[in-house]
């Protein structure tokens, strides 16, 4: 008997009992479903922790100031303004594998452009800065050498800015007022996205760090005027990131005559970890997921056999007089194999199409790229196909080894 | 030309709690070509496990048996399986058919597992159920169909594959005497057009309309005689016709 016809034969006695064959499939529906949503979610989710760590610029280490204590209580870390330029400048001189050490002082202040205005992120730079975060100028030029020297009026501005103040106008020679002070917008930056902290960067003013110091931020902090944010360091070799790690931590200790037993008042951080390490979590949780989906598939092909078993009973009579008729035991044991088989492919189809469903609305709500996987559907609907195949096995052996006069007496 | 069944010391044993019963014991037989037995006896006579044997639905514990000079009885299941699908057509007492199939459909299953064309077996089907006068009733479901119908749409599917050898067990066992009439004379129509008929039965007026009648007793033969052309209008004919 040709394929064809096992297949015709099988598709109609599983449109007889449709409710049946549908819950049938369920386990194996929401386990390919869980296999396509999970390495779909993961595949997103990686991709995002990349495309977060390409914009952030390659072998960043973060150094801040650390919590001060004040009478036992341990207060919020940058409390304690110890950084200062000076430190980012003896990183970059003593420590060889530095490439740059890039100090940043920043403060949410008011902008305004002719009628519009805008609060938003100012932060005294220099040049390294955009170095270290791998930040290109696409319109207008970076600060020329003088100009951070000097404390130029001079600006840098995200995309955002530009779009929020400027009116579609370039950018490039605009008046921008930080505050009270009037700056000349020089330059436009390259479009970054979303960082890792959900908020856009570039939405964000860029001015040489002793202008910032001098006229726009220095005083308000009250504290001192030395004082910087984090100093972003940009490592040559990312397999030296942990020695460096080590030899700032000395050296930040040594300037600030810290004794051996005090803690530092400083911290090092690298945000690829943090990133890698919430990727990581994602991973672990599809994992987890997976051998959930693993879980069900099994009990789905179980349920496969049963059903099977129970259709082999009740349709022995069909089985006898099939057989009477001169069908031999391939044609049989075909006839359910390719039943068990259809079984689950289809559950694999609902499955792969509802699984990738829920992972397009994961990645939307989260933010992610949506990334569905084929072969990820090729896999969980090979896979399924194989339960189907390996669980059909005994009720189809079952139905082949009828004696045809029992199963024509069959009642 | 050798005999279309020729079976030697043919025997069926079953075991049962114990005892052996002998089902068919020592049966040694020949029928013709276009010959058309009844096989009476009582229930439990054997005539049922005989029928299984000669249909190759079951397989003896000993002796021999050949079909079309073909020895079959020492035969695998799939050997058996090829021999029902070409050489055989069943009848069966409560009229088998596949409940979720067309009459034509139901009427096409041997060929399907001959692996006969479908467009083939469509005419073929069709066919064979314009000659047991249901032409019309092809797309009908089974439980769409009255018993004598149903037992009609059986005996299309029992000629479908021009079988050489046609067995009916009580084909009129679960019809009323006017239906019972139809298909008999349906079987003595096959008979008329050259076809071998073996009939398992225990009714007197079934068996009457056979040309030959072997009666079993506890799994033996004890009488095989044959029968003078008389109730039948188409034998006399027959007959009639003859020099």
């Amino acid at each position: 008997m040709r394929g064809l016809e096992s297949l015709r034969i099988a598709t109609r006695a599983l449109r007889v009992n449709k409710l049946r064959s549908a819950l049938t499939v369920l386990g194996i529906v929401v386990g390919v479903g869980a296999v396509v949503c999970m390495v779909s979610v993961g595949a997103g989710a990686q991709a995002e922790v990349s495309e977060k760590i390409r914009t952030l610029g390659a072998n960043l280490l973060l150094v801040m100031p650390g919590a001060r204590n004040s009478g036992g209580a341990r207060l919020e870390s940058g409390t304690q303004p110890t950084l200062t330029e000076e430190d980012a400048a003896s990183i970059r001189r003593e420590l060889v594998d530095v490439r740059v050490a890039a100090p940043l002082l920043s403060r949410s202040i008011p902008l305004v452009a002719a009628n519009k205005n805008w609060v938003t992120v100012v932060a005294g730079i220099n040049a390294d800065y955009l170095v270290a975060r791998e930040w290109q100028v696409a319109d207008g030029r970076s600060f020329t050498s003088d100009e951070i020297v000097s404390g130029a009026k001079v600006a840098i501005v995200g995309s955002v800015i530009v779009e929020e103040l400027f009116n579609g106008r370039t950018g490039p020679g605009e008046t921008l007022r930080i505050g009270n002070v009037p700056f000349t917008v020089i330059g436009v930056l390259g479009k970054k996205g979303a960082g890792a902290a959900g908020r856009s960067q570039d939405d964000v003013v860029f001015i040489p760090l002793s202008a910032a110091k001098s006229r726009v931020l220095g005083a308000v902090r009250g504290t001192t005027r030395e004082a910087l944010d984090f100093i972003s360091i940009k490592v040559s070799d990312a397999t030296a990131m942990p020695e460096i790690e080590r030899q700032i931590e000395t050296l930040l200790r040594q300037r600030h005559r810290i004794r051996a037993d005090a803690p530092s008042d400083f911290k090092i951080e690298n945000p690829a970890d943090i990133l890698f390490a919430r990727g990581a979590a994602v991973r672990l949780l599809g994992t987890l997921l997976i051998a959930v989906a693993a879980v069900s598939l099994v009990v789905g092909g179980i349920s496969i056999m049963n059903i099977m078993l129970v259709s082999v009973t009740e349709r022995t009579r069909e089985i006898g007089l099939r057989m009477a008729v001169g069908a031999s035991r391939r044609d049989i044991r075909w006839q359910f194999l390719i039943e068990a088989l259809i079984l689950s492919l289809m559950g694999g189809l609902v499955g792969a199409v509802s699984g990738a469903v829920a992972a397009v609305a994961i990645a939307w709500k989260a933010g992610w790229p949506i990334l569905i996987s084929p072969w990820a559907i090729v896999l969980a609907c090979g896979f399924a196909g194989f339960i189907g195949i390996s669980f059909g096995l005994y009720p189809a052996h079952r139905a082949a080894r009828l004696d045809p006069i029992v199963a024509l007496r069959f009642e | 030309m050798p005999p279309l069944v020729r079976t030697a010391g043919l025997s069926r044993h079953y075991s049962c709690g114990g005892t052996i019963v002998r089902a068919v014991s020592d049966v040694s037989l020949a029928i013709e070509h276009g010959d058309f037995v009844a096989i009476r006896g009582r229930s439990g006579s054997g005539k049922s496990t005989l029928m299984n044997l000669l249909g190759l639905l079951d397989r003896p514990d000993s002796g021999e048996y050949a079909l079309n000079g073909r020895e079959v009885a020492k035969l695998s299941e799939d050997g058996r399986a090829t021999i029902r699908r070409h050489d055989i057509g069943f009848v069966f007492q409560v009229p088998a058919l596949l409940p979720r199939a067309t009459a034509l459909e139901n009427v096409e299953l041997p060929l399907v597992y001959a692996g006969v064309p479908p467009s083939r077996r469509r005419r073929a089907a069709k066919e064979a159920l314009e000659r047991v006068g249901l032409a019309d009733r092809g797309h009908h479901w089974p439980n769409q169909l009255s018993g004598g119908e149903q037992q009609r749409v059986v005996i299309a599917r029992a000629t479908v594959n021009d079988p050489a050898l046609i067995l009916a067990d009580e084909p009129t066992g679960s019809l009323d005497s006017a239906t019972s009439d139809e298909i008999l004379s349906l079987f003595e129509t096959l008979h008329h057009d050259g076809r071998t008929i073996i009939v398992v039965t225990h009714a007197t007026d079934v068996a009457d309309r056979a040309r030959r009648q072997i009666t079993l007793h506890d799994g033996r033969i004890i009488k095989d005689a044959q029968v003078a052309a008389r109730n039948s209008p188409l034998n006399t004919a027959v007959l009639g016709s003859s020099p």
